[in-house]
């Protein structure tokens, strides 16, 4: 990362195409925060981040509190609105993977988790807010690895300890004497790269989907001068479009991550395969 | 160089999480995991059961009405069918009783109309005898009488006691019955 201080946030820098500087393209600096409150060196200090991760909580649980806490059998319109995103994830999701028996247990997990990563998501492109909560590593990965235990400590229960190593090493006798390598190769797919990959394939998505964005918005900024002011209402343009088609990842990412967890329980409960 | 710089130095790898970032995710999904696991999906769980319950009871409420009202419908037709019936044989018994009470009173009244026939031919007898007997003693005082002025004394007591009138009567009633009588023979 060069240690330009003009590529540091574009909106700073009153600076446009023709000005004689760069053009200041987004980077891995767009997803690094002052601290609003401690000391960034310490790990006592509170980001944007961390206050967009808590405030997000505050909404949904303001949501369905509003719509949940004095349910009513004939709905209002909230409840209504309420009841169709929790019977999509509920009947979507974990009946259609895990099955409704054994499913329903999970069901307050599964809608926390995915309310939780729209939310996360969805602050991209709230004005003010601007960025994607998911695209920092850490929170992702807390969630996958929430789901990771939870699938752990139910293969545990289910099969006991030999039955959670073949369960996990995906034994089967049937294919030979190439059986050790695939229990090894399993083994470090399932319980190393697992939760990896599923915290990674969010915050890549979200990461990805915000540096175009900022791109964009960039962009259009920079463009602001001279004959560039043609390209940048293309730019613009392209903000809107972007935007939206970050609306439509944002919600698919959020059911792909509770697609995928519930895939891990319900392989959990299942017999060996 | 910026303090944001620096940071971005220090850290450059994004994929390395900073710790007080995760423990701030895992207390964000903790509040909405415990909202909505300890109230709230057990409200609208329960809602939406006896949402159920009520669509359900409303279907059976409306099978037992319309169960009921086909069964109060045979009913009223069997009653109606009933009451046809009644009104059929009440009908043909009244027909019956009219025909028998129209039977009765004529027979009365040709029975009626035969008494008084007969009454009126007892009573016309009657008369005529009766007549005819005041006739005869009248005739037979007329002509003793006449005939006592004519020989100039009474002969009242004699006439009685010879009872020659009553014979001379009975040849004039057996001379009149003489000629009505050839008169039928022939």
């Amino acid at each position: 990362m060069s240690a330009d201080p003009t590529q540091v946030l574009a909106f700073e820098t009153d600076c446009h195409i023709f000005d004689g500087c760069g053009f200041p393209a987004p980077g891995l600096h767009s997803f690094l925060f002052e601290p609003l409150w401690g000391d960034g060196d310490s790990n006592l200090y509170f980001n944007k981040t961390m206050l967009l991760a808590l405030l997000g909580s505050l909404v949904i649980v303001g949501f369905f509190w509003a719509a949940f806490a004095k349910p009513k059998v004939v709905p209002g319109k909230l409840q209504m609105v309420a009841e169709a995103g929790y019977d999509f994830v509920r009947r979507g999701i974990v009946y259609e993977t895990i099955g409704k028996r054994e499913g329903e247990k999970y069901v307050p997990f599964m809608v926390s988790l995915f309310f939780f990563v729209w939310m996360m998501n969805l602050w991209s492109i709230v004005p003010l807010a601007a960025f994607p909560v998911t695209a920092i590593i850490s929170y992702p990965l807390v969630l996958a690895v929430i789901v990771w235990v939870t699938w752990i400590a139910l293969t545990f229960k289910r099969h006991g300890f030999v039955g959670f190593f073949k369960n996990i090493t995906g034994y089967d006798p049937s294919i030979g004497p190439v059986l050790p390598l695939s229990m090894t190769i399993e083994f470090f797919s399932n319980l190393l790269i697992r939760p990896f990959t599923h915290a990674v394939r969010l915050f890549a998505n979200m990461f990805a989907g915000h540096t175009l964005l900022l791109l964009f918005t960039i962009a259009s900024w920079y463009l602001l001068n001279g004959i560039g002011i043609a390209y940048a209402g293309v730019s613009f343009v392209m903000v809107l479009v972007m935007t939206l088609f970050e609306l439509f990842i944002q919600a698919v990412q959020a059911y792909v991550f509770v697609l995928l967890a519930c895939s891990y329980i319900q392989g959990a409960l299942a017999e060996h395969h | 160089m910026s303090p944001l710089v620096q940071l971005a130095a220090e850290t450059e790898n994004p994929l390395v999480p900073p710790i007080p970032e995760l423990v701030i995710g895992l207390i964000a999904f903790v509040i909405v995991f415990g909202f909505l696991y300890k109230k709230l999906i057990p409200n609208i769980n329960k809602v939406l059961e006896e949402r159920r319950e009520a669509i359900e009871g409303g279907i059976e409420k409306a099978e037992a009405a319309q169960t009921e009202a086909q069964s109060v419908l045979e009913q009223y037709k069997a009653q109606l069918a009933e009451a046809r019936h009644e009104a059929a044989r009440l009908r043909q018994e009244a027909q019956e009783q009219g025909a028998a009470l129209i039977a009765e009173m004529r027979a009365e009244g040709q029975r009626q109309r035969e008494e008084i026939i007969a009454a009126g031919h007892a009573q016309i007898e009657a008369d005529r005898k009766a007549a005819a007997h005041t006739l005869r003693q009248d005739v037979g005082r007329l002509a003793t009488d006449l005939a006592g002025k004519l020989v100039g004394e009474s002969l009242q007591d004699h006439a009685r006691q010879s009872r020659v009138i009553d014979r001379f009567l009975d040849d004039l009633e057996d001379k009149a019955d003489a000629p009505s009588k050839a008169e039928a023979a022939r």
